[in-house]
């Protein structure tokens, strides 16, 4: 599933990107296959959505968190 | 200097924090070319009294750029002739979260410049229960490695002495097989280039473009390499960011102990379910955002009353006492109150950047973008362009520095594009001496003033103005950069109140010494402008007064202010005036008002001195009843009938709107920019929109 389905307070690992370009700026910034991922708030407005990932807080879009393919 | 020391690393590693550690107020900004991220250099002692040379290059995660502002590190770093290119590199991470921050030591150190890995916020990393074994790591790396706090002043003499006892020649491990990710096309480009750096060649098939230093030929042929290999630029950076983390992943693993892996950022994710709540965290926004504009709206209005005050006195006294003639008048009439111009700024940007360096410090205005991103990207700016347009309505030319804290090149562009259409305060004056002479001063509904109501109109048609021009360049301007918003949102600290200041003496002094250039010159312009006039016109209106003046018996003030009317009106800018008169009549305006929109220019406000000037006003601007009368009972000569009309009034307030007349918002976003070319497509976009928007409404209501 995408890391864009996950609700808050879920936790998932990081399997494959869909997005070369993308995938090669979140690995820079840790989101590497194998990492757990949680998601720990939405936006008031619903997008974007705050992350922990490699023991820091990452924001990132909605559409960019769809091209993250996880494993619940 | 006997040594160049380069500070590398990631954006909220506390990088600018230990560069002014380390140099004090001992710096000085440049530019690097091409790019609008400043170049700050700064000069510090070294253990053995020799002095060293320190640059702080731009915070970034990777060697590969996101912008244009983050493709200097590799620039420099890769062209041994470069003046910035370093001897030593500082290489900063944050020790808190040390795998990430060292993807970059990584790649840097492959680049074989001899390197010290500085440890920042050890302090607090130690607080979150990590341990971290420095002389394991440095045996592993191959390098000094010393553990700091910049903010606490911890270990900054051990930093020192570790780049004084720096080898000449790189001692770093390279245990990355960089080779294996495109060996033939590396080979071709080391053979090509005479390097024996797999790393530096391997940079160069990524991002050959971007790199000044090659001629036209070498880049044809770099591009010609990349091309015969069937080199595939993200698919090799993909598996060299993969390949780095595996050897990081080996070197950290019993050198980092983390023995409280979950409570750490229980604070943090306090304040944040708090600060960035649906309702509370919007609620807080707002309300900080009110007291940042009420800041640089009434506070700063005390300072800036002295710093007036004081450069008139210096005129004053300068006219009592210095030789009268034309070069006292230079002096003071065109550099003096051009300096005065530029000095009145210091408040609001201080104060401004006081609260923008708090914020960013403690963390909330990533926070701010994180809320804001969703809105404000609709149009075409981005979560951080909120504070610029909230400063706008103070004042535009430190909201445009502000703009800088946006890492995005198009949103900061178009955000320093539509800043000036927000209504600042020395659009004010104008509107209340034009709403006071066309709207009728009565509450309809019992409590809404008319007037009060027509400025609020006015206010809400330039944020309106703003959202609609940047949506329309969203569009327009076209950028390589893929947009982002991929950001780390940095755990809530306490500012740095030294770090504030620093930043408030910063931006005032790069404001004065680079904007105040081009203020001073069209300052001095325009007061030739309005000082000479063609042939002998000045000398027959001396001539024609001078029989009353002689007459002590009388009171020659108002005879006086005839004069500078009669001057006014013979000066080149009376003569300019006159001369675009057919160019704004559509508009309804006449060539009074014409030497006003010329003048305003210094301005804004200027525009009601001027009046007060053209109608013979004793008092100047100072008497603003006098001026609304005569303004009112002015007649066009041409036609007979009243000047200020509904429609005019309504005309002149949407030119005011709209139109750029203020010298020192083009010098700043020529400064901010680093070029002509946005100043000139603001000022002619900006015109063209307030002539537009008068002609229709002229044309519409008369």
């Amino acid at each position: 599933m995408k890391l864009s389905n996950l609700k808050v307070g879920e936790k998932g690992t990081i399997l494959s990107f869909t997005d070369l370009d993308l995938s090669v700026k979140l690995m820079e910034m840790g989101c590497l296959p194998g990492e757990v991922v949680e998601v720990e708030r939405f936006a008031p407005l619903g997008d974007p959505m705050a992350i922990r990932v490699a023991g820091y807080q990452l924001c990132l879009r909605k559409s960019e968190a769809e091209v993250i393919i996880i494993n619940k | 200097m006997d040594i160049k020391v380069a500070l590398v690393g990631n954006p909220n590693t506390g990088k600018s924090t230990l560069f002014n550690r380390l140099t004090g107020l001992n710096q000085k900004i440049g530019n690097f070319p091409g790019i609008t991220v400043d170049k700050k250099t700064g000069f510090m002692k070294l253990a053995n009294g020799k002095g060293a040379e320190i640059i702080d290059l731009p915070g970034t995660y990777s060697l590969y750029p996101k912008s244009s502002d983050e493709s200097i590190v590799f620039q420099v770093l890769a062209d041994s002739k470069n003046d910035s290119y370093p001897d030593v590199i500082v290489l900063v991470v944050d020790a808190s979260n040390l795998k990430r921050n060292m993807l970059l030591y990584s790649q840097v150190a492959d680049l074989g410049i001899p390197m010290v890995l500085a440890l920042n916020m050890i302090d607090l990393s130690e607080k979150q229960g990590i341990q971290i074994d420095l002389d394991k790591l440095a045996e592993k790396l191959g390098v000094q490695v010393v553990s700091i706090s910049a903010r606490n002043n911890i270990g900054i003499d051990q930093l020192k002495l570790a780049i004084t006892n720096t080898n000449k020649i790189a001692t770093q491990f390279q245990d990355v097989d960089v080779n294996s990710l495109a060996p033939a096309a590396i080979n071709a480009i080391k053979s090509k280039l005479n390097s024996d750096n797999d790393y530096y060649a391997l940079q160069v098939l990524h991002q050959h473009e971007y790199l000044k230093f090659f001629t036209e030929r070498e880049q044809d042929e770099i591009e010609a390499i990349e091309q015969s290999h069937h080199f595939e630029s993200a698919k090799t950076q993909a598996a060299e960011t993969i390949l780095r983390y595996k050897n990081l992943s080996l070197i950290l693993s019993d050198v980092v102990t983390d023995s409280d892996a979950a409570k750490k950022f229980t604070f943090s994710d306090k304040l944040d379910s708090i600060l960035t709540h649906k309702i509370w965290g919007f609620a807080i926004f707002l309300l900080i955002l009110f007291v940042i504009f009420n800041a640089i709206f009434a506070w700063s209005s005390y300072p800036m009353q002295w710093i007036e005050a004081g450069f008139g006195f210096i005129t004053e006294a300068g006219h009592e006492y210095l030789p009268a003639g034309m070069l006292t008048n230079l002096v003071l009439d065109g550099i003096v109150a051009g300096l005065g111009g530029i000095f009145v700024f210091i408040p609001q940007i201080a104060i401004l950047f006081a609260f923008i360096s708090i914020l960013e410090d403690t963390g909330y205005m990533a926070r701010v973008t994180f809320m804001m991103d969703k809105i404000m990207s609709k149009v075409g700016l981005n979560g951080k362009s909120v504070v610029p347009m909230i400063g706008g309505l103070a004042c535009a030319v430190p909201s445009i520095m502000a703009a800088r804290n946006i890492e995005n090149w198009k949103d900061r562009m178009i955000t320093i594009m539509v800043t000036p259409l927000v209504s600042c305060s020395a659009r004010l004056p104008v509107y209340i001496l034009i709403i006071s002479l066309i709207i009728p001063s009565k509450n309809i509904l019992g409590v809404f003033n008319l007037q009060g109501l027509a400025l609020m109109v006015m206010y809400l048609v330039g944020v309106i103005a703003a959202v609609l021009v940047a949506w329309v360049m969203k569009f327009l301007i076209k950028t390589k950069e893929r947009s982002y918003f991929i950001m780390e949102l940095p755990i809530y600290r306490m500012p740095r109140w030294k770090n504030v200041l620093y930043t408030m003496y910063e931006k005032s002094k790069t404001f004065v010494f680079e904007a105040g250039k081009v203020i001073i010159a069209i300052s001095i312009i325009l007061w030739v402008m309005a000082t000479f006039g063609p042939g002998n016109r000045f000398d027959r209106i001396d001539q024609k007064y001078a029989s009353a003046l002689a007459d002590t018996t009388k009171n020659t003030v108002h005879i006086e202010t005839l004069i500078a009317t009669e001057k006014l009106e013979n000066s080149y800018v009376g003569i300019l005036g006159h001369w675009i008169e057919p160019a704004i009549r559509p508009l309804g305006y006449d060539w009074k008002i014409g030497i006003g929109l010329i003048t305003s220019f210094a301005a804004r406000e200027a525009f009601v001195g001027t009046m007060a000037t053209i109608y013979s006003v004793d008092g100047g601007d100072e008497d603003t009843s006098t001026i609304r009368t005569r303004m009112s009972s002015s007649v066009n000569s041409r036609t007979g009938l009243p000047v200020y009309t509904f429609a005019t009034g309504i005309s002149l307030m949407l030119f005011y709107a709209f139109a750029m007349q203020c010298m020192s918002t083009v010098a700043i976003v020529y400064r901010e920019t680093k070029g002509w070319k946005w100043p000139v497509i603001q000022l002619v976009y900006m015109t063209a929109m307030a002539y537009f928007a008068a002609l229709i409404a002229y044309q519409l209501l008369k």
